[in-house]
């Protein structure tokens, strides 16, 4: 069983890697990607939303949805379910940790409807994982998500000082590049088969 | 009677769904790894409705708990600062968005009021109202074009056909106008203007509307010569030319370029002109606006902005005789005998304004001619 769990986090971290093999949560990355310092602030905030979203949308399709047969509604629960934690968690932080808040407040606001952060309980459901298994797929999801954060923005940075023809500038050569670094990752596909 | 009547509206409702639930939706739940049911059981529906507003009402009053449990004050000022400002979001206060500048203009006693660069003035007087800061004066700002040298009156080195764009035309050797300082007239400014707030007038100069012009700076830092800049919109006087060439060079070029002759440096009763680098140049700290320089340049090289100016009035009533005007008058436009009522020869008076700030009696108006109104205007409407 925790061979298993392994394969899954090894597999969403890398060989599944949201952004550049399944290319979702795109929005974000290319926002936050032009600095370090908020594609770090990104990284931790989406990976610890990513963890307690999946653990709780766990909870409620184990034991509410499957019981009443409510399978057709996983995405309107889940989002339901994300957005009302995110808000919760938005508030407790202003009050408890201002500091954090401030550092990372204006990214929970842009977590709540982010596709990846529905697409983990979603394949969760999906597979039927086990607690364990959704936590393994979480926690690589996210720091899969962060690394390809933290590439793109310290490529991005360098960027900056490249001398990179005028129509290209900005968001095309990011384009290009992403496409470059999602080629790379293929590389990995074929290492574990699920 | 309401009993029956909910009776009735329950029995209706639930036949509803139950003829919806049955007949009208045979599948559901296609695709996304949910079986496909044949027929959609009864209980299914109702315990979708149940889920869902339990789920509902137990995050709403988690939330609920959440918000009154961990309330932050918040100063009411900085929401009623917030809705003040425009909105735009765009940076100029130098606070990232409005809200911060909204947070910091309430928390912090060193930041000004007056930072708001699109809300202008009123803006900032209604902040100062907020806050209880003292509103500094504003001196609103706008985007003044420091050339006059279109296409009829300024010489063309080659005829450059490329790219009709100041950036691209830039390229050609320093664009295709002999003055090196001057505007190109490809309207790279008015395509960078996010107000619409410049038009190309038929000379191919830039025109700025000062109704719609925010001085945002975009206009500024589009322009491949740097011909644009932010200016005091009251100190409406402008050396409207950025050539250093010399004098002789400027007159081969342009014909109301700047040739730094120094007749406004002497024109100038406050000595508020220098030349520099070729270069008449106005200290608007100076300048009073009166608008001497601007009749005496013998190239036209300084810009009025100012489209009607008032011709000064002696109320004979309060005029004591006092001859302060006619001294201070530099057009000599004021006569009159000592201790007599002075008069203003309007044919010679320019407007400036010296002889009205001066008269210890206030008895000098400025007010506009009616002639004077019109024939300025036309001038106005044709382009300059």
């Amino acid at each position: 069983m925790w061979e298993h769990v392994l394969t899954i986090f090894i597999a969403s971290a890398l060989i599944n890697n949201f952004v550049f093999s399944r290319y979702l949560g795109l929005c974000i990355f290319f926002g936050v990607t032009k600095k370090m310092e908020t594609s770090i602030g990104m990284s931790f905030t989406f990976t610890a939303v990513m963890l307690i979203g999946a653990a709780l949308n766990w909870v409620i399709y184990e034991y509410v949805m499957i019981p009443f047969h409510l399978g057709f509604l996983k995405i309107v629960i889940f989002i339901g379910v994300v957005a009302a934690f995110v808000q919760a968690a938005d508030t407790i932080m202003k009050k408890v940790t201002p500091a954090l808040y401030y550092k990372l407040g204006i990214y929970l606001a842009l977590i709540v409807t982010n596709c990846i952060i529905l697409a983990v309980p979603l394949i969760n459901a999906e597979e039927h994982y086990s607690l364990f298994e959704s936590m393994a797929l979480a926690l690589g999801s996210g720091l899969g998500f962060s690394l390809a954060l933290i590439i793109m923005a310290s490529i991005r940075e360098k960027l900056e000082l490249a001398d990179v023809p005028k129509s290209f500038q900005g968001l095309p050569i990011s384009f290009v590049l992403t496409g470059l670094i999602a080629l790379a990752f293929l590389g990995f596909s074929g290492m574990i088969t699920l | 009677m309401y009993e029956q009547l909910s009776g009735l509206l329950i029995q209706i409702l639930s036949r509803a769904v139950h003829i919806f639930a049955n007949k009208l939706v045979p599948l559901v739940g296609v695709g996304g790894s949910v079986e496909t049911l044949e027929k959609v059981p009864w209980e299914y529906v109702v315990f979708g409705l149940v889920v869902l507003a339990a789920l509902g009402v137990v995050f709403g009053v988690a939330l609920a708990i959440v918000a009154a449990r961990f309330v932050v004050k918040t100063d009411p000022k900085v929401d009623l600062v917030r809705e003040t400002l425009p909105g735009a979001n765009c940076g100029a206060c130098g606070f990232a968005g409005c809200m911060g500048y909204a947070e910091n203009v309430v928390g912090n006693p060193d930041v000004a009021v007056n930072l708001c660069a699109p809300g202008k003035a009123a803006v900032a007087e209604k902040i100062a109202d907020i806050t209880g800061k003292k509103a500094e004066k504003v001196e609103p700002k706008i985007a003044r074009v420091f050339c006059q040298g279109g296409k009829s009156l300024s010489q063309r080195k080659f005829i450059y056909t490329g790219v009709q764009d100041c950036t691209a035309a830039v390229l050609a050797a320093g664009g295709d106008k002999s003055c090196e300082y001057g505007c190109l007239g490809y309207a790279t400014c008015m395509r960078a203007c996010p107000f619409d707030a410049i038009t190309m007038s038929a000379d191919n100069l830039p025109i700025i509307s000062k109704e719609k012009c925010t001085a945002c700076g975009k206009c500024v830092a589009a322009c491949p010569k740097q011909v644009i800049e932010l200016a005091v919109e009251s100190k409406a006087v402008v050396i409207s030319c950025h050539s250093r060439d010399k004098g002789i060079d400027v007159k081969k070029k342009c014909q109301v370029g700047c040739i730094a002759c120094g007749i406004c440096v002497r024109t100038c009763p406050v000595e508020a002109i220098k030349i520099d680098n070729n270069l008449a140049r106005i200290d608007h700290s100076k300048c009073i606006v009166c608008g001497l320089c601007v009749k005496k340049c013998p190239t036209k090289a300084i810009y009025d902005y100012i489209p009607v100016r008032l011709k000064a009035q002696i109320d004979p009533a309060k005029c004591a005789g006092i001859d302060v005007c006619a001294k201070v008058c530099p057009v000599n436009a004021i006569s009159g005998d000592p201790n007599a009522v002075h008069v203003v020869d309007q044919s010679k008076c320019i407007g400036c304004g010296m002889c009205a700030a001066r008269c210890p009696k206030k008895a000098i108006d400025m007010i506009a001619a009616a002639q004077q109104v019109t024939g300025k205007q036309a001038t106005v409407s044709a382009g300059a």
